[in-house]
């Protein structure tokens, strides 16, 4: 009865969505985010049903509704470890990785030696399932946070320097050769050409390696962390099945993951209106 | 002329690489210092500082100032903290080309048994994966209530720590009647696989600009001759570049996926199974064995470019 129901308000809700995106409203801010969220909202209420009607056991998929009581409780020990996987783990690790690819590739942009060995490295290092370290770099660098920040730099590291220098080569031998007969410098030419025309690059580096910094730094709490943080409290919470719990730092971890790269997908849009893929129309 | 050719391409990569390996040797003299020293003490040998605690607060390089004789040690330990290029290679090479000579390739200690298991669901995993990346992207572009309420989540879905999810996915497929492990991890490769395969496809089906899409128009052009003669073309170096990282998210999702669910096969296990065991040259190997099987998958998708790219008349 109750996921009659719920597949009747999923074909409304698609209704509504399909309507929304044809009509004249469909650029506007609040309908940009009315679609997704009751796209969201259909697939909660689609889970919250099929758990009631098929009489799942919770420690197999507990209800929506049973996360939300649960997150709403616990928040003090979510908050925790949000500070420790988050801030402390992910974002530190992030940064030094990406500011450390950054310089590398432009470092080693200006050798062509260089750039002919290290891009091959860098793009099958890229490839690799670095975060297979992750056991090896938390017996170096002890249970807490830095080597979990370790693991997070190692791997956010290859996919941005790859992206950047392939970037930093897109501009092409005529826009150069303009940058040339405006007599401009090296630093001039980076920064008013070479540098913009590797932003759509440098930014999907960026986005990869957000969700990347994500996964680093959980898996790397599974091999070893201090009572606290997102890894410790899913694989231990997945012991003791308390599975309502792991859900609500899932929940954590999407809703983080999804501002972080949102932030950053913003920003790219600021910076790459030029690129063909960012027009609306 | 070709020799010149391999000369540019080989030369620099081979410098690097030698640097590294050459930095690597390097650091296995401070990295192993301790474990060295504690093993001199205990063969009987004299060691400054003699007391234990008090070399655990002396920095490394002051110990190895202090007992240079020992540092030879820290190249041949049985469990070092970080072992010699020689010491993983000749583990790797004890658990294949060894095993492979004695008839013994597909034990179950051979890390090419377990390279099989763990490209299995790679590759299953990385099919799913790019099937549904294609779709999706071509849904989203062409439909505006797809990538409207569909693209956000798409999102969404990659922060979710797919290792939180993995002995979910296991322990609801077990429930649902699926057999083996194999299924449970490509479903896990498939969904880190799928995402860059649809942001490459969104980026590359939308590349065509402004003024070859109005081409199109005059020349009167139905909508699907315009996804088959341009959009589909224009994506292709996105495509080709999306699945170099598909498959290596493929194998990634795998690994991901043998390491947190207690799998005893596979090369994510053999990880674990190190760490647990404390055989950290266990680990190193089945890390270069995932490296190599990575590099194999990766080559095959770049020779495939090169080859699509050629007919498409690129580089001539």
């Amino acid at each position: 009865m109750s996921m009659t129901a719920a597949i009747v308000f999923w074909l409304i809700a698609w209704g509504i969505n399909m309507q929304l995106a044809r009509s004249g409203w469909r650029d506007h801010r609040l309908v940009r985010i009315f679609v997704p969220v009751l796209f969201g909202v259909t697939i909660l209420v689609l889970w919250q049903a099929a758990v009631a009607a098929f009489d799942v056991s919770p420690v197999i998929l507990p209800a929506p509704s049973d996360i939300a009581a649960r997150f709403v409780a616990e928040t003090a020990t979510l908050r925790e470890d949000f500070v420790q996987t988050v801030l402390k783990g992910a974002l530190s690790g992030y940064v030094i990785g990406a500011l450390a690819a950054f310089l590398t590739a432009i470092a080693i942009d200006r050798s062509r030696f260089l750039t002919a060995g290290l891009l091959p490295i860098g793009n099958f290092v890229a490839a690799l399932p670095i975060v297979g370290i992750a056991p090896i770099l938390v017996s170096w660098f002890g249970f807490d946070w830095q080597s979990k920040a370790a693991v997070v730099v190692v791997m956010v590291f290859f996919p941005i320097l790859v992206n950047t220098v392939q970037g930093l080569a897109e501009a092409s031998a005529m826009q150069k050769d303009l940058m040339r007969t405006y007599a401009a410098g090296y630093f001039q030419t980076l920064l008013k050409l070479r540098l913009p025309a590797a932003m759509p690059f440098i930014f999907n580096g960026l986005k990869i390696a957000t969700t990347l910094a994500l996964i680093g730094a959980i898996v790397a709490e599974y091999f070893g962390s201090p009572t606290r943080g997102m890894g410790f409290r899913i694989s231990t919470g997945v012991g003791s099945l308390s599975i309502d719990l792991v859900w609500a730092e899932i929940a954590v971890a999407a809703l983080t993951g999804s501002a972080v790269y949102g932030l950053v997908a913003l920003i790219e849009k600021r910076v790459t209106f030029w690129h063909p893929s960012q027009r609306t129309k | 002329m070709g020799v010149q050719i391999v000369l540019g391409r080989l030369l620099p990569v081979l410098t690097i690489l030698l640097a590294i390996v050459a930095l690597w040797y390097a650091a296995v003299a401070p990295m192993n210092i301790r474990q060295s020293l504690d093993m001199a003490e205990r063969a009987g040998a004299a060691v400054t500082p003699p007391d234990a605690r008090e070399r655990s607060n002396t920095s490394r390089w002051v110990l190895m100032a202090n007992n240079p004789g020992e540092i030879a040690r820290g190249y041949s330990l049985d469990r070092p903290r970080l072992p010699t290029p020689v010491q993983v290679g000749g583990e790797l090479w004890k658990t294949t080309g060894e095993m492979a000579l004695k008839g013994r390739a597909f034990s179950k200690r051979s890390l090419i048994y377990h390279g099989w298991i763990t490209l299995q669901s790679t590759l299953m995993g990385f099919a799913l994966g790019t099937l549904v990346g294609i779709l999706g992207a071509v849904g989203i572009v062409y439909s505006r209530t797809m990538e409207m309420s569909v693209m956000p989540w798409a999102i969404i879905s990659q922060t979710v720590p797919i290792v939180a999810l993995a002995p979910m996915i296991i322990i609801l497929s077990s429930q649902l009647g699926v057999e083996g492990r194999g299924l449970p991890k490509a479903i896990i490769s498939a969904y880190l696989c799928f995402f860059p395969v649809l942001v490459g496809m969104v980026k590359g089906l939308r590349s065509p600009g402004r003024e070859q899409l109005d081409l199109l128009q005059t020349y009167n052009a139905s909508g699907y001759d315009t996804f088959l003669k341009l959009r589909l073309p224009a994506s292709v170096p996105y495509l080709f570049t999306s699945l170099k990282i598909g498959i290596a998210a493929a194998l990634v999702g795998t690994i991901v996926g043998e390491l947190p669910t207690g799998a005893i096969s596979g090369l994510g296990a053999r990880i674990l199974i190190g760490d647990q065991f404390g055989t950290p040259l266990a680990i190193w190997a089945a890390l270069f064995a995932a490296a190599i099987l990575a590099g194999i998958l990766v080559t095959l998708i770049g020779w495939l470019q090169r080859k699509a790219m050629r007919r498409m008349g690129a580089g001539t």
